[in-house]
């Protein structure tokens, strides 16, 4: 019973494969999977704007939306309506071509990423050999789409928004990496289901043996969870936003629909990026315990990745925006040289997997801690002791 | 240690968000159509006038004496004076007509009518698809009877009330002594025991 409520939605494509005639099933197979991918991951980007709407309003002492529908569920509806309903604006000295694809460019990416992250036991689209290298490839392609939109503008506050988003996502593209080629190292295999099947089995009190119960995997979720927020711009890294200063950024010149598909597309690449990080770190669609291993695979998938956007959530709540300056310093001096190391306590712990004597766990973490902790000590003092977080000095000024 | 600072941030966002659910103080909003605030005692919006009795025609308290007409300083009072037919001024406003989306709720009306007959109102809900004829409140609109001027601020309107009655009941001593020598052979018991000292 819980297999077949486990295996339901493979089974149910399987049915639906069947009906048609041989030669065509691999294209219905391919288009059931990608309708499935748009229709779940747009039903919860229409849920979490409202999720984020009401946790933000609820960390600010407010009530959030409230009128449309029950609890304001209906507000993404309303939302929607109000976008599409919005006058379509191109500058008449934009670049019309980039200024339209831009847009597109910025969803379409993403949607294709979805293809390779298992989202449940045997549910993924399409089980690539080299899944990871796919998504990050493909992953990168939205920050051309950020550039164009900035240049097809021809607006200085989008040209400035966009060279400020491709230097931040550049730079956060390598620690993002990084992070995640620890996990490489420790499966051997760039496959993502073959990353979840490395995480299999129960240790230490019945604990799921995932790459985050490791101080490596620990240390390599926080900074490939960092990263991923930089990726996705979004708060405290929401500089090529940056509503403040450089109004929208990017996105200054769009309204309406093609405004809401940027927003789309960022929603988007968080969940596709929270899919991969929960993949490689926390254990994917693997239950935390083993007698909860009769929940189906899909809802511990759902349930994980609820929990990322929820803390995503509460750190847009919480951090103020990053001055340009700090972001780089702490791209290029502190996550950079982090991902490094805890590339190297991955080893470490890879190659002390052979050790027998007595107490060998235990002195395991405690080598894996300290390798991570002494360059992190290291490290924040030298960000910040020099000044480079405090208030900034204008030596020409006074 | 370095993050210690954004753990302390979040620790407080997260005591934020947890208390709006159990903690008044932490979720402060009252909404508003369906649940609002009363009014605290001085708060002003725009002026009503005052009407004594049952009828807000003849209990009006305005004479028409046109000063708050004047020394209103954005000039959105109207007021004209009412008169019989053979073209006396009958101490009444035929038309007394207030612009709210000019008025600037000063209150100076109300500190120049010598008459106690303007006071300022707590209503504040005037929106109205209209805004020219929906924003002039004519005479019928703004007359309110005394109990509700009590009703909205207690202390002044008492304090009016009395001073008020002081000043009727000064007047009236004051026509009594003057119709005293008058008419003194009418009250002959009275002028000896009063005459005595
Ligand atoms: S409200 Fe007062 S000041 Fe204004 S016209 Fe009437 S009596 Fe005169
Ligand atoms: S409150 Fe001020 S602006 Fe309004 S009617 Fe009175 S004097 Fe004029």
């Amino acid at each position: 019973m819980a297999q077949t409520l486990d295996q339901l939605l493979v089974l149910a494509q399987q049915r639906l494969v069947a009906l048609w005639p041989a030669p065509w099933q691999p294209w219905v197979a391919a288009f059931l999977g990608a309708a499935a991918i748009v229709a779940t991951f747009g039903g919860l980007f229409a849920l979490t704007t409202w999720l984020e709407r009401k946790g933000l309003a609820r960390i600010q002492n407010r009530l959030g939306p409230n009128r449309v529908g029950p609890y304001g569920l209906l507000q993404p509806i309303a939302d929607g309506l109000k976008m599409l309903t919005k006058e379509d604006i191109v500058p008449r000295a934009a670049d019309q071509w980039i200024h339209f694809l831009a847009p597109i460019l910025k969803v379409v990416p993403v949607l294709l990423a979805y293809s390779v992250i298992p989202f449940g036991r045997h549910l993924v689209a399409l089980d690539l050999e080299a899944g990871l290298l796919f998504f990050f490839a493909v992953g990168s392609a939205t920050e051309i789409a950020v550039f164009m939109a900035g240049w097809g503008s021809r607006n200085k506050y989008s040209l400035l928004g966009a060279m400020r988003a491709i230097a931040q996502l550049i730079s956060y593209e390598v620690p993002l990496v990084l992070s995640a080629v620890s996990v490489v190292l420790l499966a051997g295999t760039l496959s993502l289901p073959a990353i979840v099947d490395s995480q299999a089995g129960h240790g230490w009190a019945g604990l799921a043996n995932w790459h985050v119960f490791t101080p490596w995997g620990l240390a390599g979720f926080v900074l490939f969870m960092i990263a991923a927020t930089a990726k996705t711009s979004r708060s405290p890294f929401d500089l090529p936003e940056g509503e403040s200063e450089i109004i929208a950024g990017h996105m200054v010149e769009y309204s309406g629909f093609k405004y809401a598909l940027f927003y789309l597309g960022e929603y988007l690449s968080l969940f596709a990026i929270s899919g991969v990080g929960i993949t490689l770190f926390l254990g994917g669609w693997r239950a935390p315990v083993a007698w909860l291993d009769w929940v189906p695979s899909y809802l511990w998938f759902g349930i994980k990745l609820l929990g990322c956007i929820a803390v995503f959530i509460w750190l847009r709540g919480t951090m103020p925006r990053l001055r340009a300056d700090q972001l780089m310093n702490f791209a290029w001096k502190f996550m950079l040289p982090m991902s490094l190391v805890t590339l190297v306590a991955a080893a470490v712990w890879h190659a002390t997997a052979t050790w027998t004597f007595a107490g060998a766990g235990l002195w395991r973490w405690v080598l894996g801690a300290a390798l991570l902790l002494l360059p992190y000590r290291a490290l924040s003092r030298g960000l910040t002791q020099r000044g480079r977080f405090g208030p900034r000095r204008y030596r020409f000024a006074d | 240690m370095f993050g210690a600072g954004l753990l302390k941030g979040l620790a407080e966002t997260a005591r934020n968000f947890v208390g709006s659910y159990h903690d008044p103080a932490r979720l402060p909003t009252v909404e508003y159509p369906e649940r609002r605030l009363a009014s605290p005692e001085n708060a002003r919006v725009f002026p009503f006038l005052v009407y004594d009795g049952a009828d807000p025609e003849r209990g009006l308290r305005c004479v028409a004496c046109k000063i708050c007409e004047k020394e209103c300083p954005p000039q959105c009072i109207y007021i004209v004076l009412e008169r019989d037919e053979r073209g006396k001024p009958q101490k009444h406003p035929r038309v007394f007509d207030l612009d709210v989306s000019v008025c600037m709720s000063c209150q100076i009306c109300v500190e120049v009518c010598p008459f106690d007959a303007i006071r300022m109102d707590t209503a504040f809900e005037w929106s109205t698809p209209d805004r020219f004829g929906g924003l002039l409140l004519h005479k019928t609109d703004l007359a309110k009877p005394n109990r509700y001027y009590h009703q909205i601020h207690p202390t002044e309107a008492a304090e009016t009330d009395a001073r008020l009655a002081a000043e009727q009941a000064k007047a009236e001593a004051k026509a009594q002594a003057q119709a005293k020598p008058k008419a003194p052979p009418s009250q002959p018991a009275a002028t000896p025991a009063s005459a005595t000292p």
